[in-house]
Parts: structure tokens; sequence; C-alpha cells
């Protein structure tokens, strides 16, 4: 047990305090003040490893937790972890300062925070878990938190929808990386992402090499929403905004980019892994840079841009990955591009966390998130726009921004692997910048819609339920801090990449790192180059793009709504919904003589199947009690009774053949030594049949049974069989005895227990709790006799009453 | 014996299991009477017949038939009872209130 465990721990412990801090201060002091305290515990211990780290160290912790099945609790601190665990707990800070203004204290708080925390704890978890199992039960845990956050305003239809979509998503996706997951313990036979990192040599060769590489991909393309899986992150803007802000901007969509970067180690330098990982990339960096020009909704726009900065990052993994690539000399060129990818993950997290929060505020003020509806906010917000133009320039890589910084890298990676000569690149190389330019030059165009369209422009204060002024000062201090940190970084850069970059570097490219190669220091002005010349080519053309945009707008119309992907889900969904209850509806009938049907079924099938399968028929006579003659006529006289029950025309007659058969049932019992068995069999079989002569008075007569024969052949049928399967079981286990009886021990009980009557000593005295909880049993049979006889329902019994 | 009994258990497993499955709820509640005895039978079966004298220690037998069975069949003799009378006010009751006693005629149509 280490702090680091307890500081995982701490905000599922606090969650579980929530509700009592909401029910004992609201509404004196908003629930949210209470809840900050954890992520800046966190954030502060977080940074005390800093040092430590960017000096090459590691931590690592393990707690047992299963550990017959090799299943521990263990932690892992290293750059990359560290570099998560700082965002989670620092944005998640500055989100619940934003969300205590943000959220009114009318709301229901204590959900809100309890699934904040919850969320916050299992994405800690994520990223500093080990254990690859451990591992998938946090990740798990976040797409529920996600989930049950974006279903937050859960009577409004959309969250529903949204919280569905992404939940089924998302989880599919959990559970193919868990094969994956499986597969790759199988290929190393360690559970420990550690250990397999150091046995990444052997695992290429493998056969299960590729699938279980797709698999988790799929796992890691669902979660960060690259293209196809993307359609889950736009829906679930339904979530309150300091819940984008956090979980569908700065954390857990990042989560599959933590993954794959954490396994890069284990699959880098491969073709396969190279391809999918940066083509995927590029096309949702494309797809959601497209897409998010045609949005008119501000957090629309920002989760298609979210989803478009993912695939950026994603794609710089993938063409990163090279450099683990061991056959081609000066490969180690590559691993630039997986340092812009951890730059541009923080990047996109201050830029993107301060635009979703101003977007909050905008319609926190304004009553409305419609881009159409709004303009002119310059002068009525001018710091919300400030801060919007700060996070926006930055997103659309404009100096002196921090996205600047890693455009440049971006696009010197993407030239990097356009001269490619591995993994048969060559001429789709030159792909790769066009596809970065293109995307890039939406980029800049939404960019400028989310500053210039709602900012600049007429104001239209018709189209605006309240009137318009600028957000509270607490409000504004996270989009403030998040803002400073973007220009700061831009002016710093190599600060961070010392303490946090480089670390994280070296953890994704280990060999590389025990080469000392992993010190990068990043500059603003590297010359006139292709970059800049592209950030200009990009600048240029946006801004004619931008305005342009009603000219060329209408190219988006031209898309068949009925051939997108949201559309495709739609129908899928409500297809699977339709057959599975054409399915159900077959066999849940609602009658019960067809569940009774599955159930002895079953048991012919199974336990005759077992016998079966297992050759446990056996016979054997020889050991037999002999028969006398009389017995013999008690058994004869018994099938005949019980055939009478089943043949009486009467109920009369039923009901005393029955209690017939249980007089002979106590015969058999003084046949077999039993003598406490057939007095209270006598007893009981006389008041079971005073009970149905009591209760057969208010019964209905017996009708001839109306039904096909196919009903009652299957009930023959089903009946023998059991009846069957019964007799096979009865004679194998007589002629096959395992083990002695027990009862041995028993026959002392007058030493024992000092009675003669070894039945009843066993019950009373040996076994004296199961006979207690058999008279509860019995004390409750007849509170439920009782209780039907006498209560009387109000409104329960119109029936009744008609009779 | 046991053999014979076995063949025993297994008619009144089927008749029981038949009555069971038909929609009359009288014959339903029969039915399971007639498996509680069937059950009854295939426990002290299982227990091996007539290997000794009953259990009780005052009688001097050397052997005594197996005790352990009884036990069992003691306590599963009260708990049929006691389901057979919740059974039978619970046909009753809802006999009362729906006005029928097919089941086919109870099944619920909405929320199953």
């Amino acid at each position: 047990m280490s702090w680091l465990h307890l500081l995982i721990l701490l905000p599922f412990i606090f969650a579980a305090v929530v509700p009592y801090i909401y029910r004992k201060f609201t509404p004196r002091i908003h629930t949210g003040w209470f809840v900050l305290v954890i992520p800046l515990v966190i954030f502060a211990f977080l940074l005390s490893f800093t040092t430590a780290i960017s000096n090459g160290n590691t931590a690592f912790s393990t707690v047992p937790w299963i550990p017959s099945y090799n299943i521990n609790f263990t932690t892992y601190v290293d750059g990359l972890s560290l570099i998560f665990g700082l965002l989670i707990a620092g944005i998640g800070a500055l989100v619940i300062l934003y969300s205590i203004f943000y959220m009114s204290k009318r709301e229901a708080l204590n959900n809100f925070y309890v699934y904040l925390l919850l969320f916050m704890g299992a994405m800690l978890g994520l990223v500093f878990s080990d254990n690859i199992f451990v591992l998938y039960v946090f990740w798990e845990t976040t797409s529920v938190s996600s989930f049950l956050l974006i279903a937050y305003w859960y009577e409004r239809e959309k969250s529903r929808y949204g919280a569905q979509k992404s939940m089924l998503i998302t989880i599919f996706g959990g559970l193919t990386m868990l094969a994956g997951l499986i597969m790759l313990s199988m290929m190393t036979e360690t559970y420990s992402i550690r250990e397999m990192v150091s046995q990444a040599a052997n695992v290429p060769s493998h056969s299960l090499f590729v699938p279980s590489m797709i698999l988790i991909l799929i796992g890691a393309f669902t979660k960060s929403a690259q293209f196809p899986f993307s359609i889950w992150l736009p829906d679930a803007m339904e979530a309150p905004t300091p819940i984008s802000a956090y979980l569908h901007s700065a954390t857990m969509v990042k989560a599959g980019i933590y993954l794959v970067a954490r396994l890069t180690p284990v699959f880098g330098g491969q073709s396969e892994w190279f391809w999918i990982v940066s083509s995927v990339g590029m096309i949702t960096l494309l797809y959601g840079s497209v897409n998010a020009v045609r949005q008119t909704d501000l957090k629309a726009l920002l989760a298609y841009s979210t989803i478009s900065q993912l695939g950026l990052i994603m794609s710089l993994l993938g063409l990163g990955s090279a450099s683990l690539y061991t056959g081609g000399e000066e490969s180690s060129v590559y691993m630039a591009a997986i340092f812009a990818a951890i730059f541009h993950l923080v990047n996109h997290s201050t830029f993107k966390g301060c635009l979703f929060m101003v977007v909050g505020i905008i319609d926190h003020e304004t009553g409305t998130r419609d881009i159409r509806r709004l303009g002119g906010l310059m002068h009525l917000m001018p710091i919300s726009f400030t801060l919007a133009v700060i996070g926006s320039f930055s997103m659309a890589g404009l100096p002196p921004f921090n996205g600047f910084l890693s455009k440049e890298m971006f696009f010197t990676a993407v030239i990097n692997a356009a001269e490619m000569k591995e993994f048969g690149v060559y001429s789709i190389g030159n792909l790769f910048p066009i596809i970065a330019w293109i995307a890039s030059v939406f980029t800049f165009v939404y960019s400028m819609i989310l500053v210039f369209k709602t900012f600049r422009g007429k104001n239209k204060p018709e189209k605006l339920a309240k009137e318009v002024h600028e957000a509270p000062l607490g409000m504004l201090i996270s989009p403030i801090v998040l803002g400073l940190f973007v220009v700061i970084i831009f002016f710093f850069p190599n600060i961070l990449s010392k303490y946090l970059l480089s670390p994280a570097l070296a953890a994704i490219v280990p060999t590389l790192a025990a080469a000392g190669e992993t010190n990068v220091k990043i500059s603003a002005w590297h010359g006139w180059n292709i970059e800049l010349f592209m950030t200009i080519g990009v600048i240029v053309l946006g801004t004619i793009m931008y305005h342009l945009l009603k000219k060329w707008y209408r190219i988006y119309l031209f898309y068949p709504e009925n051939l997108t992907l949201n559309h495709l889900y739609n129908i899928g969904l409500e297809n699977t919904e339709a057959v599975s209850r054409r399915v159900t509806d077959r066999y849940m009938t609602g009658f019960i003589r067809d569940y009774l049907v599955y159930i002895f079924a079953f048991i012919i099938v199974i336990v005759g199947g077992a016998v079966w399968l297992s050759d446990g028929l056996t016979i054997q006579t020889s050991g037999d009690a002999p028969v006398n003659w009389f017995e013999a006529a008690l058994m004869i006289v018994m099938i005949i009774t019980a055939a009478a029950v089943l043949f009486a025309k009467t109920r009369l007659k039923a009901i005393l053949a029955v209690g017939g058969l249980g007089f002979l049932v106590s015969f058999f019992f003084v046949l077999f030594r039993a003598p406490d068995l057939a007095l209270t069999q006598l007893v009981v079989e006389t008041v079971t049949t005073v009970l149905f002569l009591l209760c057969f008075y208010h019964l209905p007569q017996l009708r001839k049974e109306f039904a096909r024969i196919q009903f009652k052949a299957v009930n023959a049928i089903v009946s023998i069989g059991v009846g069957a399967v019964v007799t096979i079981v009865a004679l194998s286990a007589n002629g096959k005895r395992l083990f002695q009886s027990i009862s041995g021990y028993y026959e002392n009980s007058y030493e024992l227990a000092g009675a003669k009557n070894i039945v009843n000593s066993i019950l009373v005295d040996f076994r004296g709790i199961d006979t207690m909880l058999e008279i509860l049993v019995l004390s409750i049979a007849g509170l439920g006799v009782y209780t039907l006889i006498k209560l009387r329902l109000a409104g329960g019994d119109s029936n009744e009453k008609v009779k | 014996m046991e053999t014979l009994m076995s063949i025993l258990v297994g008619i009144l497993f089927a008749i029981g299991i038949y009555l069971i499955l038909t929609k009359t709820l009288l014959r339903i509640i029969l039915g399971t009477s007639i498996l509680g005895h069937g059950v009854n039978l295939l426990i002290i079966t299982m227990g091996g017949l007539k290997k000794g004298g009953p259990p009780l220690l005052g009688i001097e037998d050397l052997t005594y038939a197996d005790s352990l069975p009884q036990a069992l069949l003691l306590t599963a003799i009260v708990i049929n009872f006691a389901t057979t009378a919740l059974l039978l006010v619970l046909s009753y009751r809802a006999y009362k209130v729906l006005g029928t006693d097919d089941t086919e005629q109870m099944r619920g149509t909405e929320n199953e």
C-alpha cells in the first residue's frame, strides 16, 4: 500500500460522503467547495513526483487484490502516467471550481459530484494501474460514470439518447479491449504492462499478435472517439458543460490515446500498428474538422473539433511508432512525432478546456449556444471574448499560443512521414502532409467561426431570452487559468518539456530513452522552413474560406442524410431492438406452463446428458434388499392411486387419491424402519387432506382439460422424460456408491448429545440451527397463508366484488 | 427393492410433473404434492433400504438404518406441508381475485 493507492481511492471514499455533506450544507454552501479539496490534494501530491520522474526514476507499489490469480492492484508512476495524472487532477480542480458557479444550488448536486468523483478516481486508477485487469475495471468505470454524467439531466430525452449511445459504443470497445489484453497476456504470460513491455521483442512473431492488436485498438478508438466510432461524442454534449470540458475533451476521451501510447513499446515498430493508428488518426482528423465547420451549436462544434484533435494526436502516435522500427536507419527521427503527440495532448487540454468553459459561460449568460442567434458579444463580455480568442487561435495553430508549437511539430512529423522509406510508405506518404494541411485549414475556419460569429457582428438581443452581461468572476477564474497556461507554455515550453514531456516520451519509447535521445528542445522559430509556409498557407486559405463561407457552405447539404454514421447507428439499434423483441416474445409467453416446460426440458437435457456423456448409467441389482409380496403389492397400489389422480373426474376423488398416496408413503416409512417419519407423515397427511377438503369447497369443479393433442403430447413427453431421468439417476446412484454414509458419526448420539433417538438428535442437536430455520420457513409460510386469507388491499379485488 | 423403488419414484415424478404442466390450479397443487412424495421416497431409497433396525439406540440392534436421510426427510415433509398449504391458499386467492383457475387465462399481457 502506498500513498498513491490511497490517493486513487480518495475520490471514491469522498464520493460516499458527498450525499451527507450535500444534505447538511445545502443551500448554505455549494457542495462543490468541499469537493474541490480532493483534486487539489491529488494535484499537489502528484507534483511532488515530478523531479524524481524527470530524473528518470519511476515509482512502483503493489497491493494484492486477487493474488491467487496474479491480479494485483499495482500502481506504476512514470512520465506518461504522471502527465495524465496531473491533467486529471489539475483540470479536475478547475472544472469543479467552474462548476460551483455554473451549477445552480437547486440542481441535484449530490449526484453530480458523486459521479464526478467516481470518474476522477476511475481515471486516476486507469492511468496508474499496471495490471491489465485493474486497468480494465477502471476503464469501464470511467465509461459508466460518463454514462451517468451525460444522463445527468435524465428527464431530457436527448440526454438519455446520448448517454445510451456513449455507453453502448464505449462498453463495446472496452470488452474488445479486454479480449485483446487477455490475448496479449497470453503472448507474454504476464498481466503486468511493465513486464509486457520488457518482453516486447517476442510479441510480433506470435500468431495472436494482429488479432490482439486490432481488438485493443478498437477499445482505444471507441474511447477516444476515432472514426467511425466518433458518433457518440457529439451526443455526449448533452452533459452539463463542466463535464464536457472535463470528460469529453480533457481526460476521458484521452484514455484511448493513453492506451495507445502505453502499448506503443509493445506494438510500435510494426507496420500494422503504424498503418492502422496513423491512418485512422488522419481520417478522424479530417472527418472531425470538416464536420465541425457545419455545426451551428457551439458545443457540437467543439465536440467535432475534439474528435479532430484526438485524431491528430492519434495519428502522431502512429507516425511516431516508426521510431521503434529496428530495421531502418535513423528511425529515431520519427520520435519527434510522439513528442508532438504528448505536447499537443497537454496543449489541447488547456485550450479546449478553456473554450468549453467559455462556451459554457455564453450558454449560461445568454441562454443559447446556437451560433445563428449569437453575435456581437465582444463588448458585452470582453473577458470571455479574450479567452475565446486565446483558445481558438491556439486551436487554429497561431502564435503566440501553445497550439502553434505543437501544430508546427505536427507538420514536421507528417513531412518526415512523407519521406519515410519503411513500411512500404513511399508515394502514399505524400498523403499525410496533404490531409494534415487540408484538415488544418478547416480547423482554422471553425476556430474563426467560434470566435467571430459569436463575438463579432451584429448583436441580436431580440433572439435571446436574457439580458447579456459578463459572467461572474468565479466562473471566469478557471478559463483564465487555462488561458494563461496557453500563453505561458508558448513562451516557456522547455520547462514543461524537461519536467513532463521528455519523461513521458521516455516512457513511450524506452529503448530510445536508454540511448539518451529523448531530450527534446522546443523552439518557436525554426527559420523559413516548410512548416512555417504551411502555417501561412493555412492562414491565407482559411481566411478566404471563412469569408466565403456562405458561398461554399451548400456543399455540405449534398451529403445524403441517410448515409451518415448516425443514421446507420440509429437504424441498427432500432432493428436489433425489434428483432430481440420478436425473439423474446416468442418464448416469453407469460404462460407458466411454458416456463415449466423449459425448466423440465433443461433437467432432461442437462442431467440426462451428463449421465449419458459420462457413461454414468450403472444398474446393479445384486446389493438390493429383498422384496416381500406385500411390498410389491403396496407399490402397485401406489401406482394405481397416483394414476387415479391423473384421471380423476371430480375434485373430491383427486384429493382423496392424493391423501391415500400420502398414507401409502407412510407405510413405506414403516417398512424402511423410519418410525419418526411414518408418524410425521401420518399427521401431516391428515392435516393436508383436511386442508384440501376445506379449500376445495371454494375452488371450482375440475374441468376436463380442453387442450390440443400437441399440448398434451409435449406434457407427456416432458413428464415421462423427467421421470425416466430421475429413475436413471436413482439407479446409477445406487449402483455406484462412491463413499460411506456419514451417519456412523451420529450413531454415537447418546455420548455426543445424550439422546437415544438418532434422527431426533440430528434435528434438534447436531443440526439445530437448520431446524430453527425450518421453523422460520414454516412461520413465513404461515404468515403468507394468513395474509392471503385476511388481507384485502383497497381496489385490488374488483373481480371478487363482482361475483 | 432399491431398483423397484427407483422405478416407482420415476413414475411418481412423471405423474406429478404431468399434473403440474396442466392448466388447472388444483391439479397443479396435487401435482406438487405427488412430486413431493416422489422426492421423499427417492431420498430414503438413496440411503439404502433395510440395512438395519430403526435408528433408536434403546433397541438392541447392531446396525441401524441410515439416519441421515430420515432426518432430511423429516424436514422435507414439514416444509412440503408448508408449501402445499401456501400454494393452496394462493390459488384460492388467485381464483377469487382473477375469477379463473386456468393458468392460461392468468397470463399477464403487459410488462412480462
